[in-house]
């Protein structure tokens, strides 16, 4: 599915992110709370889900090329993140929905883990 | 892709990380990533290098009172040094063990202190040595081939 579909789905407002970002596809999820669990599990192209919304999230979803990042439970990142993320064409999303539901709604659709 | 670099100039990236430094720590991994892909390498060594950078940069902010990190490019393979000044590290082997941290409240409520970052680093590294003084501080060395040499890579 494309990003913009996953957002609809997920109930998620864009908070950084053009069209043409939001295009892109997606088939890999990972949802974590530990930066290094992010650096030993994340597949390349991942939509990772998050808790967690520090700067320390944007540079590990660089470094692991992470395709989009998304805040749930309504978390919002501080400004400098969103412009982090923006500044290495990371789209960032945030939902009122908790990480089990956006995990099963996105399993539903064909979305995989990283193991699979 | 480069696989390996024989005609390039050899590279010397170095940081200094100060105590709680985070964020620095954080945009060496960023930073040495872009640099190398700039270069051409793989994307999977680009990937290992930037993994460890962060671990062990971020060990610095952590757990030392000031540290440097100096990422060394060379034809065949990649160093990565960090030397610190700081409380250093009592049983080496312990702290190796995925799960074990001594990183405080603070650290852990920042998504670190879980315990894998030592081992992360191993499991990237090709080599991997480090020597520690209490009360003084620590060194890592990591070295990562460009050839793999019967290594599994991961794709």
């Amino acid at each position: 599915m494309t990003l913009k579909e996953a957002q609809e789905l997920l109930e998620a407002e864009v908070l950084c992110g053009n069209d043409d970002c939001l295009n892109r596809g997606v088939g890999i999820c990972f949802a974590c709370d530990l930066i290094s669990e992010m650096l030993l599990y994340l597949k390349p192209h991942s939509l990772l889900i998050t808790s967690l919304t520090n700067a320390h999230v944007i540079h590990a979803a660089q470094v692991m090329d992470v395709k989009a990042v998304l805040f749930v439970g309504g978390r919002r990142p501080d400004e400098s993140v969103v412009k982090s993320a923006e500044s290495n064409k990371i789209p960032l999303f945030t939902t009122q929905l908790l990480t089990f539901d956006c995990c099963g709604r996105l399993y539903e659709k064909g979305v995989r883990g990283n193991r699979q | 892709m480069v696989d390996s670099l024989a005609y390039t100039p050899q590279i010397t990236l170095e940081f200094k990380i100060g105590e709680k430094d985070f964020f620095v720590a954080g945009e060496c991994a960023s930073r040495v990533k872009k640099t190398l892909q700039q270069l051409g390498l793989r994307q999977d060594v680009i990937k290992r290098i930037a993994i460890i950078i962060y671990e062990a940069a971020m060990n610095v902010a952590i757990h030392a009172t000031s540290g440097t990190l100096v990422v060394h490019v060379e034809p065949d393979a990649i160093t990565i040094r960090t030397e610190d000044v700081g409380a250093g590290i009592e049983d080496i082997d312990l702290a190796m063990k995925e799960g074990y941290s001594t990183a405080t409240y603070e650290i852990r409520e920042m998504g670190f202190g879980a315990g894998m970052g030592l081992s992360n680093i191993k499991q990237c590294s090709d080599n991997l040595n480090i020597e520690s003084k209490v009360g003084v501080g620590t060194t890592l060395n990591a070295k990562v081939l460009f050839r793999d040499q019967g290594r599994h890579e991961d794709t």
